[in-house]
């Protein structure tokens, strides 16, 4: 995969792809299955409230989707937290400090009210472009990212507080331990620990 | 006066058609003339003063704008024109397109340049895809476009006259960077310190586009080209690959320490300046050692690209504060200096013989990452900052929250470059008034990808509000002789000018004058965009004009387009700040500026 381009859905059909992105993504390749061809007829995403935790300690609304949860202390869950620091790190540089948007990419606070789970998947995976109009925008493909695709869900829920201000902007001031499990996944998820 | 403007006139013309034997002469003798503007800088001292006096100080509040031009391209436009004889040169961010106007009919268009490039290089440049304008010599004009593809054109007909590719986008190397002709070389640098990508500057032959030499910023002496007797640290040899030997293993490979500022020349000691940036990645604990030779102000000889001297200003960088800001030169007394206004805020004055700095002073008062710079020469830490702990992000570790760190990874001030007035003996600093709180975490290398490794907020200093400044400095006692508040960042290059006058554009899209004595504000016009690009300054038919482009973006339109909100809670910030979207949009526009006919 050229690094940086853009791989069109169809690409990830061919099973070396999908190996390939499976190992990077475990257990999430599911999800990928299902995220492309899916914009036409997009479903919106859903009532974001948790309803469940999984074995990780993540926390899923009644579709299974990955989402947040914020205590009435303004505690944040792991991910959620974990989510605005890789936000900040891979994201920023480009859709802008807390989910606000820059000069030429769009805030994502307001991208997750429209694009569901599988949608939003889709495009950190294989990117998008936007070339008309003067807009020269390119989303890159991000599949080959560890720094990205080990904490997908963890980007995800945080975007999705920040969608409905369940989380103001700056850094959460208060947050749930690393669920145990939570850190074997990204030790295996990153693999090298150069 | 008319004669003499004719005169001047055809010269240029001739240059343009014959071509010069050495670029070097034609264009210090066309620097020299004011009515031009014939290099990104100015000139090689990258002074951006010029000699026109009709607009001064007294004058210059009926200054008023008279054509101007849409570039078509909506993103950052970090870049300015020049002007050669009766033609304007300038280019626009990506698609990097080139413009040649004619000043004789308001600038039509005399030819257009539009290179095709892969958009898959627009994601792998790090903030926006800014381009820092072109060169000019030998009757072409010089692009480095953001795929890293060099191309010479021709200066009457925009007909490419030779192309080479510097870089590899798919490994995250862009061009974002304007060319500087040195003697018979185009130079050029790299960008990509976000991505890994090691640093280097390449000279290339200006006739043919044949690659003279290259000069990594790290790695083995043959490819640093440091001669480990001869190049000199801090007035001592530097020793055996000096370029690896503060690594981990092969970390330098993928090192950074890009080269994507300005380049300045001295033609009597034929040594060309300028600085490298950050050491990939941003999280510190991950590559130990002090990371030669990010961070450096360097000295090379133009023809051989060999170095004379280094001078790493921050060793094992913590905070992303680049050195790739412009190099000043200027003389005091007898001694032959330059001047540097870092990202980490300390303003330099360096004799550029020998690398040994003078004066090391904060331009801004916020900073506060380090004391000093220590410059006793008998102290074990000389030339060196002296880190404050608690804002050292790598004695508080990975994973933990560095808190109220001034200036924020942009600097006290970024690439946008500050001006010198010979007249005034100041110096002009646009310049970032922001702190950050900075969390290192570990991250992984994919060649192509991004690699930073650090969470970042940005704010301004506690209690303040504004979040910009524009600051005279008098580089020989290192002290701010005046300031003037910004409420954001002043992202653009300032223009000093003989009729006391100093120019500078705002991120709200303001075109500024200023009193270059007392800093009053003499003139404001708000242009169709925020301004990033550089102000310069012409002579057509005998008149003064000053040119500008708008067009927000770089990374001014990342990190502050957002801006702050209030109530962010810990950050201790006052009142509301307004997102810079409440005052521009896209949009590529130069503005032409002149005072009335009559005056």
């Amino acid at each position: 995969m050229a690094p940086g381009g853009f791989i069109p859905c169809t690409h990830f059909l061919n099973k070396d792809s999908l190996v390939r992105i499976s190992f990077l993504v475990g257990a999430f390749s599911f999800a990928f299955l299902f995220a492309c061809g899916t914009s036409a007829m997009a479903e919106a995403p859903g009532d974001a409230k948790a309803v469940k935790q999984d074995d990780k300690g993540k926390y899923l609304d009644a579709k299974g989707d990955p989402t947040f949860s914020v205590k009435p202390d303004g505690t944040v869950d792991w991910y959620t937290y974990s989510g605005f620091r890789r936000y900040h790190s891979e994201c920023h540089v480009c859709h802008g400090p807390d989910a606000e948007g820059s000069t030429y990419a769009p805030a994502l606070k307001d991208s997750v009210k429209r694009l569901n789970y599988q949608e939003y998947f889709g495009i950190v995976v294989g990117g998008r472009q936007n070339l008309a109009g003067g807009e020269n925008k390119v989303m890159p493909a991000l599949g080959d990212n560890k720094n990205v695709m080990c904490y997908i869900d963890d980007i995800y829920v945080y975007l999705r507080a920040r969608s409905d201000d369940s989380i103001s902007r700056g850094r959460p001031q208060k947050h749930e331990d690393k669920p145990p499990l939570a850190a074997d996944a990204e030790r295996a998820c990153l693999g090298d620990q150069n | 006066m008319r004669k003499f403007l004719l005169m001047s006139c055809v010269g240029a013309a001739a240059l343009l058609a014959n071509g010069a034997a050495f670029a070097n002469d034609e264009l210090i003798q066309l620097s020299k003339d004011p009515k031009q503007w014939a290099l990104p800088t100015g000139d090689y001292a990258n002074h951006r003063f010029s000699k026109l006096d009709q607009i001064n100080s007294d004058n210059v509040k009926r200054l008023t704008p008279v054509w101007s031009f849409s570039t078509g391209v909506l993103r950052g436009h970090e870049g300015g024109p020049l002007v050669i004889g009766s033609v304007m040169y300038f280019n626009t961010p990506f698609p990097n397109i080139v413009y040649a106007l004619d000043l004789n009919h308001d600038g039509k268009i005399l030819w257009k340049y539009e290179p095709k490039q892969d958009p898959n290089v627009i994601p792998v440049m790090c903030c926006d895809t800014v381009n820092r304008g072109v060169a000019y010599a030998d009757g072409k004009i010089f692009q480095y476009q953001a795929d890293t593809t060099l191309v010479a054109l021709d200066a009457k007909s925009g007909a490419v006259v030779w192309s080479v590719k510097n870089g590899d986008p798919s490994r995250g190397e862009t061009g974002t960077s304007a060319p500087q002709v040195v003697k018979d070389k185009v130079l050029v640098g790299i960008s990509g310190g976000e991505f890994g990508v090691r640093g280097s500057l390449t000279a290339y032959d200006l006739k043919t586009g044949k690659k003279a030499w290259r000069g990594y910023s790290m790695g083995p002496d043959s490819d640093t080209l440091i001669d480990p007797v001869n190049t000199t640290y801090l007035g001592k040899p530097v020793g055996k690959d000096s370029g690896i030997n503060t690594w981990k293993g092969d970390q330098w490979k993928i090192g950074g320490g890009t080269t994507w500022g300005w380049y300045s020349y001295d033609p009597d000691l034929n040594l060309v300046y300028y600085g490298s940036g950050n050491p990939s990645t941003w999280n510190p604990k991950q590559r130990p050692g002090d990371n030669r030779w990010s961070m450096t102000v360097w000295a090379r000889d133009a023809d051989t690209g060999v170095a004379k001297w280094v001078y790493q200003l921050t060793p094992h960088d913590e905070w992303d504060y680049d050195a790739i800001n412009e190099m000043i030169l200027a003389n005091q007394e007898m001694r032959k200096v330059l001047v540097h206004f870092d990202r980490n805020g300390f303003g330099y004055t360096i004799d550029r013989i020998t690398g040994e700095p003078l004066v090391a002073e904060k331009f801004d008062p916020a900073v506060n990452w380090a004391t000093k710079v220590d410059l006793d020469k008998s102290s074990k830490t000389y030339g060196r900052p002296l880190v404050v702990k608690e804002y050292s992000t790598e004695e508080n570790g990975e994973d933990v929250n560095s808190q109220g760190i001034c200036p924020a990874a942009l600097g006290s001030k970024d690439e946008q470059p500050a001006a010198y007035s010979p007249i005034t003996n100041l110096f002009y600093i646009p310049a970032n008034h922001v702190c950050m709180d900075y969390e290192p975490f570990h991250v992984s290398y994919t060649a192509g990808q991004p690699y930073v490794g650090a969470t970042l907020s940005m704010y301004p200093p506690k209690g303040e509000s504004n979040m910009g400044n524009f600051t005279a400095w008098d580089a020989k006692n290192g002290k701010i002789v005046w300031q003037k508040k910004e409420l954001f960042s002043v992202w653009s290059g300032a223009l000093a000018t003989a009729g006391n006058v100093v120019f500078y554009g705002t991120l709200e899209g303001y075109l500024k004058a200023v009193d270059a004595t007392t800093g009053d504000e003499l003139f404001k016009f708000k242009t169709p965009s925020g301004i990033i690009g550089n102000v310069m300054t012409y002579e057509h038919n005998g008149k003064q004009y000053v040119a500008v482009l708008s067009g927000v973006g770089g990374w001014a339109g990342i990190g502050l387009a957002a801006g702050l909100t209030k109530g962010t809670e810990g950050l201790g910030a006052v009142g509301g700040y307004a997102a810079l979207s409440n005052y521009t949009a896209l949009g590529g526009q130069l503005t032409v500026f002149a005072l009335p006919s009559g005056l």
